[in-house]
């Protein structure tokens, strides 16, 4: 349980039996009036976000979170399978549940999953994954602007912008955290 | 180049403000010229006292026996019974527990009492007082904060608490109190409207939200009491005094009764307070103004962190 005093920016908080994360905190006290701690909440699953002034009566429940680390294995309809780095135990994680991020997964990767009650709601990726170019226009030799992009596709058909100078062949490197193309490991 | 041994990060957060602590020491100064030309005399009264003013939601933090003054409001008024007409202060007060953007346990007031005034006097005084402040501080009659002007020099908005509730909150007052959300409509709907462009006071408080202030006599639910507001920021709390025993008596022991419930700590009963009040108290009103979110308005900071020293 927290009280309404260890309220703060980050804080992750359970609600009518969702998780959600402070995004925004402010300690308001009107003029001789009682403390209230007004608070922005962001739901951890749906992303959906809610505005909540607790007083210093109130308590909230700690939601059951978990982060474990784990491999991705391999896909397997809708779903994705991690493997525990150390029980090898499998988890199925939902196309729903990873959204961009599946288009990102490398077999063998090492990634973050935080669970609610068990289960999977959020996947952190490693920060940079390689990726082969799998179909672009072909560049123009000797264009070295990286402010003009154009689109390219990845294996499994995501669409990335990437700089003129990109070949279908070559491996890039992406930042899961944006999405964005970051730099070119090799050419093809 | 040499290798330094690092500084603490004090030093940086210091280097970064110094630019607001120096323009702080000039409103400072000119404060004192105010109330100086003004005729009032800066007193000094304990930071240690034996008993806090019983109020059901300010903390006083313990010091040994004693306890650190949330306000010197008692000891201000001892002093205008003994017949100091005239007086300010400028001092730290501290209150346990609070800690925001716009908080800090230990704080700097500035309190004044003027006997024979009464709470119309505090608010002349009070507008005339900032609008000294603004030349001082700006060079002119109106400033920048966050991206918005406060005119000084313009006629401060001035509004009855009864009339903010019915049209910011779409309540009465008495409503709001009766199904508890007078703090949080205040807060959440009522303040963020209040002293934009100008200075606004908000008056005439329930009578039950004023332990320490007179009653209207026009109309008995509600007390002398102003607040004022700049740029949706609390900045000062004035009204005319309580000098009635019997009903002070009766006030501290809500109070005291509150805090009780709550489960707060008692504090000893202020009795030369009391007996002040029974012996007589000369007509006055006081005025306690947040030196610190002054300052935040007047350097243009959105937390209280750019005009203070940081905690060491």
């Amino acid at each position: 349980m927290f009280s309404a005093s260890d309220l703060k920016k980050g804080l992750k908080v359970q609600v009518d039996g969702e998780p959600w994360a402070i995004t925004e905190f402010e300690f308001c006290k009107p003029g001789k009036g009682t403390s209230l701690y007004r608070c922005k909440l962001k739901n951890m699953i749906t992303g959906s976000t809610i505005d909540r002034t607790y007083r210093p009566t109130d308590k909230l429940d700690k939601p059951d979170l978990e982060e474990k680390e784990m491999y991705y294995s391999y896909a397997e309809n809708d779903f994705f399978v991690f493997s525990d780095a150390e029980t090898f135990e499998e988890m199925h994680v939902s196309a729903k549940t990873l959204g961009r991020d599946a288009y990102f997964l490398i077999e063998n990767s090492l990634c973050k999953i935080l669970l609610f009650n068990g289960l999977p709601i959020e996947i952190t990726l490693p920060t940079f994954i390689e990726k082969v170019i799998a179909d672009t226009e072909p560049g123009a030799r000797g264009d070295t602007a990286t402010n003009v992009l154009k689109t390219a596709k990845i294996d499994n058909g995501y669409e990335i912008q990437v700089p003129l100078f990109i070949n279908t062949g070559d491996l890039v490197k992406i930042d899961t955290r944006t999405g964005l193309y970051a730099e070119r490991v090799s050419k093809a | 180049m040499q290798n330094a041994s690092p500084k603490p990060d004090c030093i940086y957060q210091l280097e970064q403000i110094k630019a607001r602590l120096l323009l702080r020491a000039g409103l400072i100064s000119s404060i004192r010229q105010y109330f100086d030309v003004n005729g009032f005399a800066e007193v000094e009264t304990p930071l240690m006292i034996k008993a806090p003013a019983p109020e059901e939601f300010i903390e006083a933090p313990q010091a040994g026996e004693m306890f650190l003054r949330t306000s010197p409001e008692l000891q201000m008024k001892l002093m205008v019974a003994a017949g100091f007409e005239k007086i300010y202060q400028l001092g730290a007060c501290f209150r346990e527990g609070e800690f925001g953007r716009k908080h800090r346990p230990e704080f700097t007031m500035l309190e004044w009492y003027h006997s024979g005034a009464d709470y119309n006097d505090l608010l002349d005084f009070t507008a005339g007082m900032l609008r000294h402040l603004a030349v001082f501080a700006a060079g002119s009659s109106a400033i920048s904060y966050q991206g918005q002007v406060i005119d000084f020099a313009a006629e401060p908005e001035i509004i009855t608490v009864k009339e903010a509730f019915r049209r910011f909150a779409g309540v009465t007052p008495e409503n709001a109190m009766n199904t508890d959300r007078f703090d949080e409509l205040m807060v959440t709907k009522i303040e963020p409207m209040l002293g934009q462009g100008r200075p606004t006071f908000l008056k005439d408080y329930p009578a039950s939200r004023s332990a320490l202030a007179r009653l209207k006599q026009a109309d008995h639910t509600v007390a002398e009491r102003w607040e004022l507001y700049l740029s949706g920021i609390e900045i000062a709390n004035a009204y005319s005094e309580l000098i009635d025993p019997a009903e002070q008596t009766a006030r501290f022991e809500e109070a005291a009764a509150a805090r009780a419930h709550g489960g707060c700590r008692p504090y000893p009963p202020p009795v030369e307070f009391l007996q002040a009040i029974n012996a007589g108290m000369p007509e006055s009103s006081g005025c306690a103004l947040g030196i610190d979110r002054l300052i935040m308005i007047f350097t243009d900071a959105d937390d209280i962190s750019q005009v203070k020293m940081p905690l060491v």
